[in-house]
C-alpha cells in the first residue's frame, strides 16, 4: 500500500503551489481530522480506533471497486450502486431459501457475480452511448436502477412471483420484501458476520502484523528492482521513510502488547463467551470456557493485593453460582446475558486501572480485527495493481489516455470499456456482500443508496481524480474519510452543542469533495489545454 | 393539384409528428393508459385533472427554469438547488419581516431577485471555469449547496415563531405557510370550477335546476338537509364557502361553479367538484413563459441562443460567449428561486434542509419528456413535458394504488421515467470538442 511508485512529495521539481493545489482535498481532510481530535474531548480514543477499524474493513473492498473506471478513463463509477443492489439481490435470494454459513456466504458470491456481470455488460454499453458524459450518467443510471430494484423486490416478489405470506423475509400482505431483512448469525445458519468471525485477532497484533508484511514487501520489491537492473526505480530516500515508520510501528506494538495487563483478555474470551450464547448454542461448551476463565479469575485474586482481591472473587461467585447453573433455562438468559455483562464491565475497570497508561487501555479495548476480511482486501489490492500489467490492464490504460489513439492501435475500445465497467460492478457487489455481513442486517431499500457516493468521496479524498486513482489513495483516502465521518458529529456537539451540525457539516463534506474534486481537475484540464494551444 | 395540396398536408402534418421525440410520444401514451384505467376503476377523472393542472402550474416555472441553461450550451440546470435554496433563504427572510399572504409572496419573489442574482452569476462564472464537464459539476454544486444550507438553516438567527423549532435552535424542516396565510395565495386567485355539482337530494320536485348555494358554512361530515336553505336564482348570489367533512371546496365565484341538483332521494349530499382551475398560478406561470419567450426573441437572448448552438461561429462573431452563459445562468437561478417560491404556496409548506437536494431531476425530466434535448429548449418544451410528466405522475398514484392495493408503484414509476428520460436524453448528447 505505500509501495506506490509516484506521489511522494516532491517539490523541487514543481514547486509548493502546484504540490499543494493537487492534494488540497487531501491536505483539508487531514487538517479537518486532527483539529477535530484537538477541539472534541468526549471523544474516546477506543470507540474512535474500534469504529474507524470497524469502517475501513467494510468499505475498502467498494472503494477499491472504484480504481478500474478511473484508469480505464470512465470517470468516477457511481454505477457501483448498480453492483450494490446485485449484491444485495444474491444476499435476498440466499437468505430466502435459509442458506447460512460459510457455504451459504460463498454462494452468494457466486450469485452475487451474475447479477453483477449481467447488470455491468448493459451498464457498460450505456457508458459507451454516453461517451464524454460517463459520471452524470453512471449517477442518473444508478437511480434508475434503483427503481428497478424496488419495482421487483416491492412489486414482482409476491404479486408476480408467489411467496409464502409467512416467510420472515416477506412483508405480512405477501406482497414484497420487508424494508429490513435480517441475515441472522452464521451459527444460526445465516449470514451475518460470515466472514468477520472465521478469524479475529486483537488490533495490535493487526499493526504488528500489517507493519511487518509492509515492511517485508517492501525490501522484497526493492531488491527485485536491483536484480533486475532497475535500480533507478528505487527511492531511497522514501524507502528509509516508509522502513523507519514499519519498524516504529512494529516495535511500538510489541512494547504495547508486552504491557498489556492480561486481563483484557479475560475480558475478551468473557464477551465471546456472551457473544456465542443463543438458543442453540452447545451448553457444554461454553460451560467449559466458563470454567476456564474462573480459574484464570482466581489464580488473579490470589496474586493481586487486599484491595484488588474481592473484586475478583465476586465476580467468580457471580460466575460459578449464578451464571454457570442457570445456562440450559431459556427464561433466565436475559439475566444470565446482563451478569456477565457487568462481570466483564467490572473488570475491564480492573483492567484499565491496571494498564500503566491511558493510551495503552485504550488500544487494548479496540475491537478487533477480522483477518479473513483483511485477506480479501489485500488480495483485491495485489488483483488492482497486477492487473494494470497485463495485455488488459494495458488496454485499459491505452484507452484511459486516448480513446482515439488505442483505436487506432487495433484495441477493441468498446469491449475494454465494458470489461472495465463489468469488473468495477462485480467487485462492487462483492465489496457489499462484505460490508452487509459485516452490518448484520440488510436495510433492503436503503443500503445500497449512499454507497456510491461514499465510496467516490473516499477515493477523492485519498487523492485521486477523475483521470488517476491507485490502490494506495483509496486505501488512504477509506481511512481519512472514515475518520472526518466519526469525528464530523462530536465537532458538532463539543463546539455547537448539536450533533445535528456536525452531520450536516459531514454531508456538506461529501458532496463539497466530490464537487471540489471534480472542479479543480476539469479547471487544471482546461488551463492545460489551453497553454498546449499557445 | 389536390393531391399536391393533400399530399403537403400530410407531410406537413408527418413532419409535426415526426418531430416529437420517443420519449414524448410513451409518456403521452402512458398517461392515456393510466387515465383510462383509472377512469375503469371508478376514480374521478375531474379530480386527476384538477390535481394535473395544480401541479402544471406548481411545477412550471422550476422546468422554466431549464431554457436559459440549455440554451446557453451549458445543458440542463442540475444545479437548479441553488436556485431553490436562494428562493428558500428569500422565503423565509419575507416570514422573518412578518409579511403575510399576497405581500409575503410579492416580497418573498422581490427578495429572491437580487439574492438569485448575485449566486446565478457566481455559479455561471464557475461554469465558465470547468467547460465541458457542466452536467456532473452541475448536479454536485448543487448537492454541496443544499448540503451547505442545511447549515445554514440550523444556524440562521431569524426568530420568527411560526419558523423555529419548539425547543433548540435552527429552523424547522416544513415551515407551514397556512400560519402566515401564504398557503395556495396564487392558487386561489380568481380560481373556479368548471362542470362541478352538489347534488343535495331533496323531496322538492324542482329537478335539475341549478341554484346558488347561500352562507352554508357548517362544517360537519352530514348536511342535514332541512339545514340547507336553497334560494332561487335571482340577481346573482352570494359567494359561499362550503365544506364537505374537513374539506373546503374551492371558493366559487358568483356561486356559478357549483350547481345544486335536487333529487327526490334520501342520500347526503354528494358532490363532484369539476375541474378547479387555480386561475392565479396558472397566469403566473404563463406570465413567467411569455416572459422568457420575450427575453429569447431579444438582443440578448438570441446572443445566448447563438453562443448555445454553435460557440465557435458565435465568437468568430464577435459575441461574448462566457458573459452569455453567465447571464443565462443568472436568469435559471432565479427562474428556480421564484419556481421554489410559487411552488411551495402551491404545496402549503416550505421544507427546508434536504428537501431540494434531489429537485433538479423531475424538471430535467420534464422539460425533456416535451421534447428538449440536453442542447436545444423552448417554451413549448416546457408546457408539454410540465404536462405530460406532472399529468402521469399525479395520475398514477391513485391509480396504481386502486389497482394494486398497498403499493406505492408511482414512485417507482416516477424513478423509472425520470431517469430513463434523462438518461435517454445523455444517450443524445453529441460528445463535446
Amino acid at each position: 500500500m505505500m509501495l506506490g511508485e509516484e506521489n511522494k512529495v516532491d517539490f523541487s521539481s514543481k514547486g509548493i503551489m502546484p504540490w499543494i493545489v493537487d492534494n488540497l482535498v487531501t491536505i483539508i481532510f487531514v487538517v479537518f481530522v486532527l483539529w477535530g481530535f484537538s477541539v472534541s474531548k468526549d471523544i474516546k480514543t477506543y470507540f474512535f480506533l474500534s469504529e474507524l477499524c470497524n469502517r475501513i474493513f467494510r468499505n475498502s473492498f467498494l472503494v477499491l471497486s472504484l480504481i478500474i473506471p478511473v484508469l480505464a478513463g470512465l470517470g468516477l463509477n457511481f454505477g457501483i450502486v448498480i453492483g450494490a443492489m446485485s449484491g444485495q439481490a444474491a444476499i435476498l435470494l440466499v437468505r430466502y431459501f435459509d442458506i447460512g454459513g460459510m457455504g451459504g456466504f460463498l454462494l452468494c458470491f457466486v450469485i452475487a457475480f451474475f447479477f453483477a456481470a449481467i447488470c455491468g455488460y448493459f451498464t457498460g454499453k450505456l457508458y459507451n452511448k454516453t461517451r464524454g458524459q460517463e459520471m452524470i450518467a453512471s449517477l442518473i443510471v444508478g437511480f434508475f436502477a434503483n427503481g428497478i430494484y424496488q419495482f421487483i423486490f416491492l412489486f414482482v416478489v409476491g404479486a408476480v412471483l408467489i411467496v409464502p405470506a409467512t416467510h420472515p423475509m416477506i412483508k405480512p400482505d405477501g406482497v414484497g420484501i420487508r424494508m429490513t431483512v435480517d441475515l441472522k448469525t452464521a451459527e444460526e445458519g445465516g449470514l451475518k458476520y460470515a466472514l468477520e468471525n472465521i478469524y479475529k485477532i486483537p488490533f495490535i497484533q493487526a499493526i504488528l502484523i500489517i507493519a511487518v508484511v509492509i515492511l517485508i514487501m517492501m525490501v522484497i520489491v526493492y531488491y527485485l528492482n536491483v536484480k533486475n537492473g532497475q535500480a533507478h526505480k528505487n527511492r531511497p530516500i522514501s524507502f528509509c521513510f516508509n522502513a523507519v515508520l514499519c519498524i516504529a510501528a512494529a516495535v511500538f506494538s510489541i512494547h504495547v502488547m508486552s504491557v498489556t495487563p492480561k486481563l483484557f483478555n479475560t475480558v475478551y474470551d468473557l464477551n465471546i463467551v456472551a457473544g456465542s450464547l443463543n438458543e442453540k448454542a452447545d451448553i457444554e461448551e461454553i460451560t467449559s470456557k466458563l470454567k476456564a476463565i474462573v480459574s484464570e479469575l482466581n489464580t488473579e485474586a490470589e496474586r493481586a493485593d487486599e484491595a484488588m482481591a474481592p473484586k475478583f472473587k465476586a465476580v467468580v461467585s457471580d460466575i460459578t453460582s449464578k451464571v454457570i447453573p442457570n445456562l440450559d433455562k431459556p427464561n433466565m438468559q436475559r439475566g444470565v446475558l446482563n451478569l456477565i455483562g457487568s462481570s466483564a464491565t467490572k473488570l475491564n475497570n480492573v483492567a484499565i486501572e491496571r494498564s500503566p497508561n491511558a493510551l495503552v487501555a485504550n488500544i487494548a479495548q479496540v475491537t478487533t480485527v477480522p483477518v479473513i476480511t483483511g485477506v480479501f482486501i489485500i488480495a483485491l489490492c495485489i488483483f488492482t495493481m497486477l492487473i494494470m500489467k497485463t495485455k488488459l490492464g494495458q488496454d485499459f490504460r491505452s484507452v484511459g489516455q486516448n480513446q482515439h489513439i488505442a483505436e487506432v492501435s487495433g484495441i477493441n475500445v468498446d469491449r475494454t470499456r465494458i470489461i472495465a465497467t463489468m469488473i468495477s460492478i462485480v467487485l462492487a457487489a462483492w465489496g457489499q456482500l462484505i460490508f452487509l455481513q459485516s452490518v448484520g442486517t440488510l436495510n433492503t431499500y436503503g443500503a445500497h443508496l449512499q454507497i456510491g457516493m461514499f465510496s467516490v468521496a473516499a477515493l477523492l479524498v485519498g487523492g485521486a481524480s477523475t483521470s488517476k486513482a491507485s490502490v494506495k489513495n483509496a486505501i488512504f483516502g477509506v481511512i481519512l474519510f472514515n475518520a472526518m465521518f466519526i469525528i464530523s458529529p462530536e465537532i458538532g456537539k463539543s463546539l455547537f452543542d448539536q450533533a445535528m451540525l456536525g452531520e450536516y457539516f459531514r454531508s456538506f463534506m461529501v458532496y463539497g469533495v466530490i464537487g471540489a474534486a471534480l472542479g479543480i481537475y476539469v479547471w487544471k484540464d482546461i488551463k492545460k489545454s489551453k497553454l498546449d494551444v499557445e | 393539384m389536390i393531391d399536391a395540396e393533400n399530399g403537403g398536408a400530410f407531410s406537413r402534418l408527418k413532419s409535426a409528428v415526426g418531430s416529437i421525440g420517443i420519449p414524448t410520444w410513451i409518456i403521452a401514451g402512458l398517461w392515456a393508459i393510466v387515465l383510462s384505467a383509472g377512469y375503469y376503476k371508478g376514480i374521478s377523472v375531474e379530480t386527476l385533472l384538477s390535481d394535473t393542472i395544480r401541479r402544471v402550474g406548481m411545477n412550471g416555472v422550476l422546468v422554466l427554469a431549464m431554457v436559459p441553461a440549455i440554451q446557453s450550451g451549458t445543458g440542463p440546470n442540475f444545479a437548479l438547488p441553488i436556485g431553490i435554496s436562494c428562493g428558500l433563504f428569500a422565503l423565509i427572510t419575507a416570514i422573518e419581516f412578518d409579511y403575510t399572504g399576497a405581500s409575503w409572496l410579492i416580497m418573498s419573489i422581490l427578495f429572491s431577485i437580487p439574492i438569485a442574482g448575485v449566486v446565478g452569476y457566481l455559479y455561471g462564472k464557475l461554469l465558465n471555469a470547468v467547460k465541458g464537464s457542466e452536467m456532473t459539476i452541475a448536479t454536485y454544486t448543487g448537492f454541496s449547496i443544499v448540503a451547505f444550507m442545511c447549515l445554514i438553516w440550523l444556524v440562521v438567527p431569524f426568530s420568527h415563531p411560526n419558523m423555529g423549532w419548539f425547543m433548540g435552535e435552527g429552523l424547522r424542516e416544513t415551515i407551514q405557510l397556512d400560519a402566515i396565510k401564504g398557503a395556495n395565495v396564487l392558487n386561489n386567485f380568481a380560481i373556479f370550477n368548471i362542470g362541478g355539482e352538489v347534488v343535495i337530494p331533496t323531496s322538492d320536485d324542482e329537478k335539475g335546476q341549478t341554484f346558488v348555494i347561500t352562507e352554508i358554512e357548517k362544517k360537519t361530515t352530514t348536511i342535514n338537509i332541512k339545514e340547507v336553505e336553497i334560494p332561487e336564482v335571482k340577481g346573482g348570489g352570494i359567494t359561499p364557502t362550503f365544506y364537505i367533512g374537513d374539506i373546503k371546496l374551492p371558493t366559487v365565484i358568483g356561486g356559478k361553479g357549483i350547481r345544486i341538483i335536487k333529487t327526490d332521494s334520501t342520500e347526503l349530499p354528494a358532490v363532484r367538484r369539476g375541474i378547479t382551475i387555480p386561475t392565479g398560478l396558472l397566469l403566473v406561470f404563463a406570465f413567467f413563459s411569455v416572459l422568457v419567450w420575450l427575453f429569447f426573441r431579444s438582443k440578448a437572448g438570441i446572443a445566448i441562443s447563438a453562443g448555445g448552438l454553435n460557440p465557435r461561429f458565435a465568437q468568430a462573431a464577435g459575441l461574448n460567449i462566457d458573459r452569455s452563459r453567465v447571464w443565462a445562468n443568472i436568469l435559471s437561478t432565479m427562474l428556480g428561486a421564484i419556481g421554489i417560491i410559487i411552488y411551495s404556496q402551491s404545496y402549503g409548506y416550505a421544507q427546508l434542509y434536504q428537501a431540494p437536494m434531489m429537485m433538479a431531476f423531475p424538471a430535467v425530466a420534464a422539460i425533456l419528456i416535451g421534447g428538449a434535448t440536453a442542447s436545444r429548449a423552448k417554451i413549448s418544451h416546457v408546457v408539454i413535458g410540465v404536462i405530460l410528466f406532472q399529468g402521469l405522475l399525479t395520475t398514477a398514484l391513485p391509480v396504481t394504488n386502486a389497482l394494486f392495493e398497498g403499493t406505492d408503484l408511482s414512485e417507482i414509476a416516477r424513478m423509472v421515467i425520470q431517469n430513463g428520460v434523462i438518461l435517454f436524453a445523455l444517450t443524445q448528447v453529441k460528445r463535446g470538442g
